[in-house]
């Protein structure tokens, strides 16, 4: 069991567990297996204690005070920013909004681009295989009046994009943004973002990346993609709640009116009329997430100096290994077989439905998540409106923890049969 | 075994009717339908009555998907009405959420004791807060069928 503990490549699995408190507890007697990752992870020490340090010590309203803690929060808010556009490589920081997570990032494009930009008569491609986040707002801005429609482009069998379908839905030229997952948060299909880019880009099309689950598990370079807008969530990156980004690049932010009106984002008001501020301030109306900006900065840290080369190599090794595990359990369907994949594993087993199977596994300690996960179609797409369980990985799991998975569903399966 | 102390919450008798669900057919001349549904888990049921003159539940049937548990009440719940008159069908409803969510019904009474007997195999629930919304779908279903409404939600 030493390559459970230890995992590969010199990626101390073991000492990076010691890093997260709330994995060293035990649930209703047994270790706790936190397979729920994919929803949101645990936090690391240096993001807790980063936080608890900025509220003890740098603490002030940003942007606002001509005072020392003011300055320090202000100076502490945007090297958070600078922390992010150097993670995902973008060109400015003025390129990284702050927003609440991806699910606002997502319709602050599509207010912003869609109602602010696109013309009647365009279209939004969005696909099977979203997150509710990156579809029903897209179907709010179809439902809006303004002849925007809406195109959704298939998944095939496999789990992965169907492109020639893709190709079809890009054809006529009207398609003014393609929104679309960078990782499913069911199948856990990575998408060929860059093929998706310049076959978007030649149909005179912007993209935008659902980034929620993939920036979590390999290195995003939104300059080598190539995408317009690229979206995810602290939570699911280490980092707290209540924090997320939007990029995008400068001059599309400066042709975009604002999402929500209010202090920080203006630069001149009157009783009449009102001046934006420059992007990104344009699109961060209110008293942003200080602290919770601070604590994304040290979860940030915390992933580059353990590496993303090395925590995507862990979790290649994890997820080969869990491939192997679950595709060997009798009566086990696993929902999709993309080739490039990442840890997100949702199945059903024949004797016992998601949920009686999330509570047997809870018994022994394990955490899975059961249900639609937010991605209603793509179930019924797949012939599972009855939901699945899902396992979803972090840098902290073993495969050790793999293995008691397996085991589990075996016995689970035995307990229904 | 990994899961022995999880027998109190699936008990033979759930598996049993979680399996087989009783009553899991339309009713070809029904005269009321409720659609039950669980948004949260996609457990989703439609439950049929037959009224008798009086008022009464001359017969009860479902259909739809779910879990062992919401199946499984769905099952005995079916089972429980039929032949009772409206406000003893509404007693053993508010009765049986009582059970499900505290594991038993001080309140209960002697009168139909052996109705509630039947429905204690799903006792156990209350010791899985997130579970008691799957026992307790069949019953809000069976309430929006009485009430002449067409869905319920557990929500
Ligand atoms: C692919 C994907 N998109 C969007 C979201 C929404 O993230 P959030 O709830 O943080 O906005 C999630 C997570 O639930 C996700 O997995």
């Amino acid at each position: 069991m030493t390559d459970g503990l230890h995992g590969v490549g010199g990626f101390d699995v073991h000492r990076i567990r010691q890093d997260f408190p709330i994995l060293s507890q035990t649930v209703r007697g047994k270790p706790l297996v936190f397979l729920d990752s994919g929803a949101s992870a645990q936090k690391p020490r240096p993001v807790i204690d980063a936080m608890v340090r900025c509220m003890e010590e740098r603490y002030a309203n940003v942007h606002r005070g001509a005072y020392f803690l003011s300055e320090a929060a202000t100076e502490a808010y945007e090297a958070a920013r600078s922390a992010v556009a150097r993670f995902i490589n973008a060109a400015d920081d003025r390129e990284v909004v702050f927003t609440r997570n991806s699910t606002e990032a997502m319709n602050l494009v599509a207010h912003s681009w869609g109602r602010g930009v696109m013309r009647p008569g365009q279209a939004v491609v969005t696909t099977e295989m979203e997150h509710h986040a990156n579809l029903v707002p897209w179907q709010m801005l179809r439902d809006d009046n303004r002849d925007i429609a809406l195109r959704i482009c298939r998944a095939t069998e496999a789990g992965e994009l169907d492109l020639d379908h893709l190709a079809a839905l890009l054809a006529d030229g009207r398609v003014g943004l393609v929104a679309v997952t960078h990782m499913s948060n069911v199948l856990g299909t990575v998408t060929p973002a860059e093929r998706i880019v310049a076959m978007a880009h030649a149909a005179g099309a912007k993209v935008l990346f659902d980034g929620s689950q993939a920036a979590v598990h390999r290195r995003v370079d939104v300059q080598a993609i190539g995408c317009d807008f690229y979206a995810f969530t602290g939570h699911k990156l280490y980092g707290p709640t209540g924090i997320g980004v939007l990029w995008s690049r400068l001059e599309q932010l400066e042709r975009m009116p604002p999402f929500l009106g209010g202090g920080e984002m203006i630069s001149m008001v009157t009783l009449e009329r009102s001046e934006w501020a420059p992007p990104p301030a344009k699109f961060e109306a209110g008293t942003p997430a200080i602290v919770e900006a601070v604590g994304l900065h040290a979860a940030i840290d915390y992933v580059t100096a353990i590496g993303m080369p090395a925590i995507e190599a862990h979790e290649r090794a994890l997820v080969d290994h869990a491939m192997r595990r679950l595709t060997e359990i009798e009566g086990l369907t696993l929902l999709g077989r993309a080739q490039d994949r990442g840890g997100v594993f949702s199945f059903a087993l024949d004797t016992a439905h998601a949920h009686d199977l999330s509570t047997l596994l809870d018994r022994a300690g394990i955490a899975v998540r059961a249900g639609r996960h937010c991605a209603e179609p793509l179930h019924a797409r797949f012939g599972m409106e009855a939901g699945t369980c899902r396992a979803s990985f972090g840098l902290y799991t073993t495969s050790a923890e793999v293995d008691y998975l397996a085991e589990a569903l075996v016995k689970a399966r035995e307990f229904f049969a | 075994m990994m899961f022995d102390d999880l027998r109190d919450l699936y008990q033979e008798v759930i598996l049993d009717h979680g399996r087989k669900p009783r009553n899991f057919r339309r009713l070809e001349d029904a005269d009321r339908t409720a659609r039950g549904d669980n948004p949260m888990c996609g457990d989703r049921m439609e439950l049929q009555l037959r009224l008798a003159p009086d008022g009464g539940i001359a017969d009860a049937a479902f259909q739809g998907r779910g879990c062992a548990i919401s199946m499984a009440s769905a099952s005995l719940m079916t089972e429980t009405v039929k032949g009772k008159s409206e406000a003893q069908a509404r007693a053993l409803g508010a009765r049986f959420r009582e059970l499900a969510m505290t594991g038993a019904c001080p309140a209960c009474g002697a009168d139909l004791a052996e109705e509630m007997e039947r429905l204690t195999p799903l006792s156990g629930v209350h010791e899985f807060p997130s579970r008691v919304k799957c026992a307790t779908l069949a019953w809000h279903t069976l309430n929006a069928a009485l009430d002449g409404a067409k869905e319920a939600s557990s929500e």
